[in-house]
């Protein structure tokens, strides 16, 4: 049985990769997890410089799912390059990096230097956390910002440029195909529900951001959706994801259209759920008696349906 | 490395409306767990609530030939996971993760070990109580609670032979108010020349009145934070805390796997929210 898949000219073992904000930088988990395993690892988001994030609390649950508001804490790209990019490389993880600018000559600065980093394979544009203000949210809602920003990348690296797009728009298809336009190798899809959860005895946000993002089994539905839209929308590889938690959540993501998908919010609970993920693709794989994995993304079948029968 | 034990449900004893203390059968974790290390519970089977909760482990369970068997939790009823894992039967399962964090350090003789605890905060000494007494270092435990009735467990602590002071914020059994007076007037007894560790669990006001009692007097201190976690295992950048690094410069620290112990002198209790 062949599980890998291809995103653009990178080809992964299989389709089970960690979500970015959910995985650490992916060292954390090397000692309870064999990375080389993985599909691959998009290690937590990435500006230039150091960030401290938001102020706890940072999450909270919601009903099958859970808002959360970091604000993109992170150790910046040089110490990320320094300090966990070796032991990535040695753990023969596949290392997707996630970046996030406030401005296009950022995002293209954070590209070079990945570019020239040893063990990066492939940058995942982060035009999509709901949770601040300055970044690349402005570039994911905006139909030419988020052309611009994957067309400047693009010719800034020659890695897999991945946009990572936000579900928080009228038509998330029409931003699949400007990243289609402006040269992406795939897009992921979705990021988080800007939602919000309020104390009624207190009247007081649960986040001391107020707004934060939903993710988890509750979003898995419209993420659904949104990969198949835009699945008919462009050819690009789709990596979905939103709320999955089983093996045959991957399935329902490959069938409306992904090739590979992230799992994030479940990792949490599960931290060993991969094998069993895998261990359930494979067992659907027999009992389809289906050999390439990658023959399933797409293959929706809406023929089957039942006719109207009436006519109105 | 930590394992995740699908534990059968040994008993659950309730000590009160509130707390109940939770056995569990998870040899696999008992075997590696240190003082102050935690467990991450699922405490339902389906997905409301979602995520696991951190609990400290209580007490090391031991068959009968000293092998190990599994873990304790001590568990207060505050919202909807611990009142789960208060009614939950002997008998349930429930999915287990650990040991995880960073744990006590426990000191040796001739240093003295104290021990302070606000109500829950309880959880992390039974076991850094045995390892104490295993050194042969002496444990005090100094032990607040907010009525009488919410003091518990302390037979476990006189059996291992740790001396216990008490406070009641009510007044009803030991000294009235808050535990930092009597550990105060303890402090200001024992000569310089002691050498003495506090190990502080409790509410985050407790611990920082406590961590500034310990800094007048020139005491090494050590505070168990608890924190709401996503995962327990670093990924989430949830349960992140104000701690200053080496150089003294503060940062949101990861308290799962850079904690939950941290040196109370690294913590910027003024931003610590609670």
């Amino acid at each position: 049985m062949d599980l890998s898949v291809a995103i653009g000219s990178l080809r992964i073992p299989n389709p089970l990769i960690a979500a970015s904000g959910c995985f650490g930088y992916g060292v954390e988990y090397a000692d309870s997890v064999d990375l080389s395993s993985l599909g691959g690892v998009a290690v937590k988001g990435l500006f230039l410089a150091p960030r401290e994030g938001h102020v706890p609390p940072r999450i909270v649950e919601t009903p099958s799912g859970m808002l959360n508001a970091i604000g993109l804490q992170g150790i910046g790209v040089h110490r990320f390059i320094d300090e966990k990019l070796p032991e990535l490389r040695e753990r023969k993880a596949t290392v997707f990096v996630n970046i996030c600018g406030t401005t296009i000559d950022e995002y293209v600065e954070l590209a070079r230097i990945l570019s020239d980093a040893d063990g990066v394979h492939a940058i995942e544009l982060n035009i999509s956390c709901p949770n601040i203000k300055e970044g690349g949210i402005t570039f994911g809602c905006s139909l030419p910002g988020t052309h611009n920003v994957v067309s400047a990348v693009r010719r800034a690296t020659r890695l897999p440029v991945i946009p990572k797009l936000t579900p928080n728009v009228t038509d998330v298809a029409s931003f699949a195909r400007a990243a289609e336009e402006a040269g992406a190798d795939a897009i992921s899809l979705v990021n988080t529900f800007l939602a919000m959860a309020i104390d009624v005895e207190t009247r007081r946000p649960k986040l001391t951001n107020i707004v934060g993002g939903l993710s988890g089994p509750a979003i898995r539905p419209i993420a659904v959706r949104m990969v198949y839209e835009c699945r008919q929308a462009v050819k690009l590889p789709i990596i979905g994801m939103g709320g999955i938690a089983t093996a045959e959540d991957v399935l329902e993501f490959m069938i409306a259209g992904a090739t590979a998908v992230q799992v994030g919010t479940a990792s949490f609970v599960d931290p060993f759920i991969w094998t069993k993920l895998l261990d359930g693709i494979r067992a659907y794989m027999r009992r389809h008696r289906i050999e390439t994995l990658s023959d399933l993304t797409g293959t929706l079948d809406t023929t089957a349906r039942h006719k109207a029968w009436i006519s109105s | 490395m930590p394992v995740d034990v699908d534990a059968a449900v040994i008993s659950n004893t309730r000590l009160s409306d509130d707390y109940s203390v939770l056995a569990l059968a998870a040899p696999a974790i008992a075997t590696h767990a240190l003082p102050g290390q935690f467990v991450m519970l699922k405490t339902s089977r389906g997905r409301d609530p979602l995520l696991r909760r951190p609990f400290s482990i209580f007490q090391i369970l031991r068959h009968d030939d000293g092998s190990p068997r599994g873990v304790t939790v001590f568990n207060k009823r505050i919202g909807k996971g611990t009142s789960l894992l208060y009614d939950v039967e002997a008998g349930a399962r429930l999915e287990c993760l650990g040991p995880l964090g960073r744990p006590f350090d426990p000191v040796d003789p001739p240093v003295l070990a104290w021990m302070v605890a606000g109500g829950v905060g309880l959880a992390p000494f039974v076991t850094l109580a045995e390892a104490l007494i295993a050194r042969g270092t002496a444990v005090t435990l100094f032990y607040g609670a907010r009525r009488a009735a919410d003091l518990h467990c302390a037979p476990i602590f006189e059996r291992l032979g740790v001396s216990i002071a008490v406070s009641t914020e009510d007044g009803s059994r030991g000294t009235p108010g808050l535990i930092t007076a009597p550990l105060s007037t303890a402090l200001s007894a024992i000569p310089a020349s002691q050498p003495l560790r506090l190990y502080v669990c409790g509410p985050t006001p407790m611990m920082r009145a406590v961590a500034g009692v310990a800094a007048s007097h020139g005491r090494p201190c050590d505070v168990s934070l608890e924190q709401v976690m996503g995962c327990g295992l670093g990924g989430c950048y949830s349960c992140v805390v104000p701690a200053r690094d080496a150089g003294g410069v503060p940062h949101h620290t990861r308290s799962c796997i850079d904690g939950p112990v941290f040196d109370a002198t690294r913590i910027v209790w003024e931003a610590l929210v609670h």
